[in-house]
């Protein structure tokens, strides 16, 4: 710490800021974004994030493999996307300037780690000559800070040893941040406090450097001014910053309440959606069962044999994961069970690229099962969106015995956004009755039990549990009677149940799509999933520039809103981006034989607003 | 009316669904032996389930009046595993054959056993495949001759005994399908026990494997080569107990009583805990030709594992109180707008 008077710098008013720290995997930068966002969200800020890592524990230090990053856009507007483009880059070590400086705009800020700008480090970096002196940042704001000495010599005074003390550096990065965008020093304080809970040492550091950090900023004579960010006009109400995995686990843990169901979750462990099994994992207060299963088989399975005792059941994976679920998933169509398969799209084909995300199983979840095995299937647009999405798939299980499936992704799952917490009360009631009586009789009319007997309204079968007297009964997968459900080879039978298996599913009660943008438009863009973000502002920015167009995102992708082919119809032209090679464009075009042009990208990287928005402009010129 | 209180019978178990193994196979034998050991079981229809995978002997459960599960291909212990955690109340039966349980299913198996898992897993081990008309299983002995192994499986064949022990299950034990009584009495014991059992039954498929136990559970095989396991007693087979068996340098071996002595004999001690002996017996014979163990190899109390679970959601209530979603979506802190 140093004791020169702080200079009285400038206070620049910004509208947002689209910062991004990089680092080696072992630097801390998913912690020091996460806080940064937290300190920000409290303020009032809107706000987004976008993780990102390296699919390997720890890469081996100072490479390119290693660099982990995190972008967060803070704003006193309403924001939907993380930003196309940081105007801040912080940045430990060569590696990450490297991996990193392709992503800042053009005349934005880079804060620069100097003391790992060493030879060792710029070789592992593949820089054959120093990018801080050999022009390489010509054209953007460099801010060169010998972070990992300063941080060294501001621990140094509580004893920590100095090879642990570099380790503290990311607080040093933290604390210059929150100085260079007036945060508040108190909560991080409380962080560090409650996060190293019993580690008197780390938290002194810790504590130290963020201090060093912020001190920094306000003596050393580097930047031109500081600046704020005020709060954005949202509505009014009390908010958290969540991620899409955590609402998912909480959205999970909601809909057993409001089931009045038990939760079971079976799940193997698996990128990116372990996460919602260590959430759920959290919640045993709330009645959760987790179990840890074998393998993927084995998850899915087991929620199956806790869905036929009477639980709400779910399994969690990934695309892999989904691929060896797939038999059980014919069998819990066949047994018409309720049952939640939540995928957690990545990269792929195969292990493929397991953090970072994509929307190609869309065809999986829809087709990807033996015989005809139609699901219905839901899919989140936000982050907060998971915990809508987790109550809507429930409730679709529920009321008509099947299994469904969820489509989030990885950029969903990491990301975060702040969300206006829901009144408890508003949210549904997706309870159904167990089957506790007789439904028909035999031919001496005494009461029998007809486990495939379907309700009128919904065709969903009876859900009788074991325990229930009387009801005893027997499901499998072998095609089942309608009616009695007892073994049938009949073909007649089994072209039957064929098609009310079929019109089941068809029939379950989605809502109306609406119209975003501008409902008189000729022009389109139709989206599903965790494109919302990035379409919701390219139609903001292309209705700011004059252009009229209308946005449709679909929540429910089997079976399609009733309205979604009448609204497509009255669009001259439907663009449709999606991070796959036109799935959801080939399921509309052959159910509605609709010219629907695709948009796909599929590097890993979600949609930019600005990809979007020259998408849609293409295809407006495009005659 | 429900079954509670009211004394079972037989008849009751029975569903009215055609029993469709094919004549003469030994499953009939296990489902008489089933029906009649539930009335003295003094359970309740209601509160029993079966869950199968695929195979002859997977059709089972649609012949119990109970609930009852008919799942897929080897998967009915990790099926089963879910309905034991979900409902510990119930009383969970597991049937397979030798490819369901040992072959596809082997996975869900032994995680099953390690875990504890309160089931009653009965395995029909009849060596073949039956359902798909007669390939070699993996507890085939090696050179069968099938249609997929014109000139002899290559294949190592498991010892199920064996494959149970070395996942530590807690309850172990084997029966055959030619002994009524002593499939009854161990299904009883599998019942009882308060943790994953499981029972490997000798079937006879008299279709593609007819009469592969014949050397051990023929009438007149059995004195010389059944060895009957008794908790407590020394382990002594044959016409007037003229055998037995004994530990020599780390192995089980078939001794002549009147050789040793009857003190050098194994005292059988179900009870265990360390499942190394009960491996030994259960490597004493190489096959249905030389004297093979039946009776319980092993019967250790263990902490079962719904109730583990069902202690941590218990703990996590009183330590938390009552799950509470306003608290939860709290949980990580909140601002006002």
């Amino acid at each position: 710490m140093t004791d020169t008077a702080p200079r009285e710098l400038p206070l620049q008013e910004l509208d947002e800021v689209i910062i991004r720290f990089a680092g080696d995997s072992g630097d801390g930068m998913q912690l020091t974004g996460d806080q940064f966002t937290s300190i920000s969200a409290a303020l009032g800020n809107d706000l987004a994030t976008l993780p990102e890592f390296p699919a390997e524990i720890r890469a081996p230090q100072g490479t390119l493999a290693g660099v982990s990053a995190f972008q967060v856009r803070i704003s006193d507007f309403a924001i939907t996307t993380p930003g196309d483009a940081p105007t801040v880059l912080v940045v430990m070590n060569p590696a990450a300037l490297k991996a990193q400086l392709k992503h800042l705009v053009q005349g934005g800020a880079i804060i620069i780690n100097t003391d790992a700008f060493n030879e060792r480090n710029l070789e592992k970096a593949g820089y054959e000559s120093d990018p801080l002196e050999d022009g390489s940042l010509d054209g953007y704001r460099s801010y060169p800070v010998p972070m990992s000495q300063i941080t060294r010599d501001a621990v140094a005074e509580h004893g920590v040893k100095p090879r642990d003390a570099e380790r503290s550096k990311n607080f040093f990065a933290l604390g210059l941040i929150s100085w260079m965008y007036t945060r508040p020093v108190e909560p991080t304080m409380e962080f560090i406090s409650s996060k190293f809970h019993g580690k008197e040492l780390v938290i002194k550091a810790n504590e130290a450097a963020f201090h060093a950090g912020y001190n920094f900023g306000e003596t050393a004579e580097l930047f031109e001014s500081h600046y704020e960010i005020k709060p954005a006009e949202l509505p009014k109400g009390e908010y958290t910053n969540i991620n899409g995995n955590t609402a998912l686990a909480w959205g999970c843990a909601a809909a057993g309440q409001l089931a009045r169901l038990p939760v079971f979750l079976g799940s193997y462990p698996i990128t990116p959606a372990s996460d919602i099994l260590h959430d759920l994992s959290e919640l045993k207060h709330f009645g959760v069962r987790t179990f840890q299963a074998e393998d993927e088989i084995a998850a899915a399975a087991s929620a199956v044999g806790a869905a036929f005792g009477g639980a709400l059941s779910f399994t969690t994976t990934s695309g892999p994961g989904v691929a060896l679920k797939g038999e059980t998933m014919g069998l819990a169509v066949s047994l018409e069970l309720p049952l939640v398969i939540i995928d957690i799209q990545r990269g792929g084909p195969s292990t493929g690229l397991p953090t970072k995300p994509e929307q190609a199983d869309l065809m999986m979840a829809m087709y990807g099962r033996h015989s005809e095995s139609p699901m219905p299937i839901v899919a989140p647009r936000s982050p907060a969106d998971c915990f809508n999405a987790a109550i809507e798939a429930c409730r679709i299980a529920l009321r008509y015995r099947t299994p469904v499936m969820l489509l989030s992704d990885g950029y969903l799952a990491t990301s975060s956004e702040p969300w206006l917490l829901p009144d408890i009360d508003s949210l549904p009631d997706i309870g159904v009755d167990f089957h506790t009586g007789f439904n028909g009789t035999n031919e001496d009319g005494e009461g029998i039990f007809l486990p495939y007997l379907r309700d009128s309204e919904t065709l969903a079968r009876p859900w009788a549990i074991p325990g229930t007297p009387d009801l005893m009964h027997r499901i499998g997968g072998i095609e089942k009677e309608d009616g009695t459900g007892n073994i049938s080879y009949d073909p007649e039978n089994h072209q039957k149940m064929i098609a009310l298996r079929a019109a089941k599913i068809e029939a379950v009660d989605v809502p109306d799509v609406e119209i975003a943008g501008d409902p008189d438009a000729d022009f389109c863009i139709l989206g599903w999933g965790s494109t919302w973000g990035a379409i919701d502002a390219a139609v903001d920015r292309l209705q700011e520039a004059g252009k009229k167009v209308a946005h449709v995102h679909l929540s429910h992708l089997n079976p399609f809103p009733k309205n979604l082919e009448e609204v497509l119809t009255q669009f001259d032209k439907v663009i449709c981006p999606e991070m796959n090679e036109g799935q959801l464009v080939n399921l509309v075009r052959a159910k509605y034989l609709l010219d629907i042009k695709p948009v796909n990208k599929m590097n890993g990287v979600p949609f930019t607003t600005a990809e979007i928005e020259s998408a849609a402009l293409q295809a407006m010129e495009a005659s | 009316m429900t079954d509670t209180s009211t004394r079972t019978e037989p008849g009751d178990w029975a569903t009215d669904q055609e029993v469709r193994w094919c004549p003469g196979c030994g499953d009939y034998s296990i489902l008489t032996a089933m029906r009649m050991l539930m009335p003295e079981l003094e359970v309740d229809r209601e509160n029993t389930v079966f869950i199968s995978g695929i195979g002859c002997a997977a059709r089972f459960p649609y012949y119990m009046n109970t609930y009852g599960m008919h799942g897929i291909h080897g998967r009915a212990p990790a099926i089963a595993t879910g309905l034991a955690m979900a409902r510990p109340d119930l009383d969970v039966w597991v049937i397979g054959g030798d490819g369901d349980m040992m072959s596809i299913g082997g996975n869900h198996l032994i995680h099953a056993l390690r875990r504890n898992v309160n089931l009653n897993i009965l395995l029909f081990n009849n060596m073949i495949y039956g359902l798909t008309k007669g390939q070699f299983s993996p507890t085939s002995e090696v050179g069968k001759v099938t249609k997929s192994s014109p000139m002899g499986s290559l294949d190592s064949p498991f010892n199920p005994m064996s494959v149970a022990l070395g996942a530590e299950a807690s309850f172990v034990a084997r029966t055959h399908d030619m002994d009524r009584q002593h499939m009854m009495e161990m299904f009883r014991r599998a019942h009882d026990h308060k943790g994953a059992s499981i029972v490997e039954v000798f079937q006879n498929c008299n279709v593609f494997n007819d009469g592969a136990w014949e050397g051990i559970t023929k009438k007149g095989n059995r004195d010389s080569n059944l060895i009957s396991l008794e908790h407590g007693k020394p382990i002594k087979f044959g016409a007037d107990g003229e055998l037995g068996v004994m530990i020599d340098n780390g192995t089980a071996k078939v001794v002549s009583v009147a050789d040793v002595g009857e003190s050098a004999l194994l005292v059988h001690d179900e009870k265990k805990p360390d499942p190394s002996t009960a491996f030994m017996l259960s490597r004493l014979s190489r096959g249905p030709f030389e004297p093979t163990p039946i009776g319980v190899f092993r019967a250790v109390e263990r902490i079962e594992y719904a109730t583990s679970s069902t202690a941590q959601l218990a703990m996590a209530q009183n330590d938390k109180g009552a799950g509470d979603l306003s608290s939860l979506l709290r949980s990580r802190g909140t601002w006002q707008v």
